[in-house]
C-alpha cells in the first residue's frame, strides 16, 4: 500500500513533526497529494499552518518525518533538482518589492522563476490592474499588491502550487478570478497545498483539509 | 545568465530609485577624508605620509555603511524566501548582489580618487597607487561584506554585528593595500603588493560567493 501512495502521488510526507520553542506544533502529520488535487490546510492562528507549508515547500526541514517529491526524499536532494522546478512558491510575505513597479517585478520574475514569456501587460489587465503598471508598488492598496504578487500564477509551469493565505486583502471578484485559475490549474494535472480560512469545498470537490489542532 | 541579467536590472532600477543608498556611504567616505586635514593642520608632509591608510580605512568603512542593507529588504518582502524555494536562481541573484553593490559603492570611490589625492597632497604617483589598490581591493570589501550581510540577516540588529564580523577579515587586505600605496610615495615598486591583493581577490570571489547562497538558504530556512 505504501508504495502504491508513492507511485501515484506527486508530494507526501509521513509522520512530520514540527517544534517552535519548546512548543509541539504538530507531530505524526501525513500528507498525500495526487495531481489534480487541492490540500486545503486549515486551523486556528498558530496552530502551524505555515510552518508545514515551509516545511512541504523544502524551505525547512522537519524536526521528525520526511518529505517524498514522486517518491525521492527531499532532505537528499540535489541542487538544482526538478522539485524546485515544479513549485511556485508563495507565502504569507507577497516578495513584491514595494519600489519597483507591477511591471518591473514581474519581468524579475518572469527571468528568475523562468515563467511564461507572454504579455505581462495582459496578465495584470486580467487581474484587474490595467493602467497601473507604470506605478511603484508601495503606492497600491494592500489587495493590488497582493494581484500582483499573485500574477505569478498566471504565467508559472510548475506542477505544485504552495501558497500560503492566498486570499488575503483581496477582494470578492479577486478570489473568483483566483479561484478560476486554480479550478484550471487541476484540471490540467497540477496540484494546489493552500492554507485560508475561506471554505473551499463548495467549490473545488477533488479538494481535501487537512486540520491541524491547535496545541499548547 | 538571463537571471543574471534580470537580477542586475532590478538592482540598477532600485538603485535609481533609492539614491540615499549609495549616495550616503560616498558623502561618508568624501566626509570623513576631508576631517583629517582638518584636525591635523598645515602639515602636508605628515598628512601624505599617513594618507594611504587614511583613505583605506575610509573606504572600508563607506562600504560596511551600505553593506547591511544589501539582502535586507528583500528578506522582509519575502522575496528572497521565494528564491530560495526556486533554488536555480539564487545564486545568480547573490552575484547580481556583489556586482551590483560594487558599481555602486566602490566604483564612485574611484571615481573621486583624483580628488582625494588632491585633498591630501599625494603625487600622481601615489594617486595611480591609490587608484590600482582600489580596484583590486574594493571587489573584496564588497564580497565579504555580502557576506556579513547574509549572515546577519536575520539579527535584529544587525548592523554592529556585520561591523564586528567583518571588519577582522578586512585587516590583510588594509595591510596590503595601504603598503602599495606607502611604496608608491616613496617611488618604490609595488607590484608584489597587488599581487598579493590580486591573489585574495581571487580566492574570496571564488569562495565567497558560495559561502553567502549557504548563509542565505540559513536564515531563510
Amino acid at each position: 500500500m505504501a508504495v502504491f501512495l508513492v507511485t501515484t502521488s506527486l508530494l507526501s510526507a509521513f509522520a512530520l513533526s514540527c517544534v517552535r520553542q519548546d512548543r509541539v506544533l504538530f507531530d505524526a502529520v501525513d500528507v498525500t497529494l495526487a495531481a489534480g488535487e487541492l490540500l486545503h490546510i486549515s486551523g486556528k492562528n498558530g496552530a502551524g499552518k505555515s510552518s508545514l507549508l515551509r516545511i512541504l515547500a523544502g524551505l525547512a526541514m522537519p524536526d521528525e518525518g520526511e518529505v517524498l517529491w514522486c517518491g525521492e526524499p527531499l532532505s537528499h536532494r540535489q541542487p538544482h533538482s526538478d522539485f524546485a522546478q515544479s513549485l511556485c512558491f508563495i507565502g504569507h510575505l507577497s516578495g513584491v518589492q514595494p519600489q519597483l513597479t507591477a511591471l518591473e517585478n514581474l519581468e524579475f520574475w518572469q527571468a528568475a522563476f523562468q515563467l511564461k514569456q507572454a504579455d505581462p501587460y495582459a496578465v495584470l489587465a486580467t487581474l484587474g490592474l490595467a493602467g497601473l503598471e507604470d506605478i511603484p508598488c508601495q503606492m497600491l492598496s494592500a489587495g493590488q499588491q497582493r494581484r500582483v504578487s499573485l500574477a505569478r500564477l498566471w504565467l508559472t509551469q510548475a506542477k505544485l502550487w504552495i501558497l500560503d493565505e492566498p486570499f488575503t486583502a483581496l477582494d470578492q471578484s479577486a478570489i473568483k478570478l483566483l479561484q478560476q485559475q486554480f479550478k484550471q490549474h487541476l484540471e490540467q494535472g497540477g496540484a494546489i497545498i493552500l492554507t485560508t480560512h475561506q471554505a473551499m469545498e463548495q467549490q473545488f470537490p477533488q479538494s481535501r483539509t487537512l486540520e491541524l489542532v491547535y496545541r499548547w | 545568465m538571463v537571471m543574471f541579467k534580470a537580477a542586475f536590472v532590478r538592482e540598477w532600477r532600485l538603485l535609481a530609485r533609492q539614491k540615499a543608498d549609495w549616495l550616503n556611504p560616498l558623502m561618508f567616505f568624501v566626509i570623513v577624508l576631508t576631517l583629517f586635514p582638518l584636525g591635523i593642520g598645515a602639515k602636508p608632509n605628515l598628512l601624505a605620509e599617513i594618507a594611504p591608510g587614511i583613505i583605506w580605512i575610509a573606504a572600508l568603512l563607506s562600504v560596511l555603511l551600505g553593506a547591511e542593507r544589501l539582502f535586507k529588504e528583500d528578506f522582509r518582502q519575502g522575496t528572497l524566501e521565494q528564491l530560495v524555494a526556486a533554488d536555480e536562481p539564487l545564486f545568480a541573484y547573490v552575484l547580481a548582489k556583489i556586482t551590483s553593490s560594487w558599481c555602486s559603492t566602490a566604483l564612485p570611490l574611484l571615481f573621486i580618487s583624483p580628488l582625494i589625492a588632491l585633498l591630501l597632497g599625494l603625487n600622481a604617483a601615489a594617486w595611480q597607487a591609490i587608484v590600482l589598490s582600489l580596484l583590486l581591493g574594493t571587489p573584496l570589501l564588497n564580497l565579504l561584506a555580502a557576506l556579513g550581510a547574509a549572515l546577519t540577516l536575520s539579527a535584529d540588529k544587525g548592523g554592529i554585528l556585520l561591523a564586528l564580523l567583518i571588519l577582522p577579515l578586512y585587516i590583510p587586505l588594509l595591510i596590503f593595500a595601504s603598503a602599495a600605496v606607502d611604496n608608491a610615495t616613496l617611488g618604490l615598486d609595488y607590484s608584489a603588493q597587488l599581487a598579493v591583493l590580486a591573489a585574495m581577490l581571487c580566492l574570496a570571489a571564488a569562495l565567497v560567493p558560495l559561502a553567502v547562497l549557504k548563509a542565505l538558504r540559513l536564515n531563510v530556512g
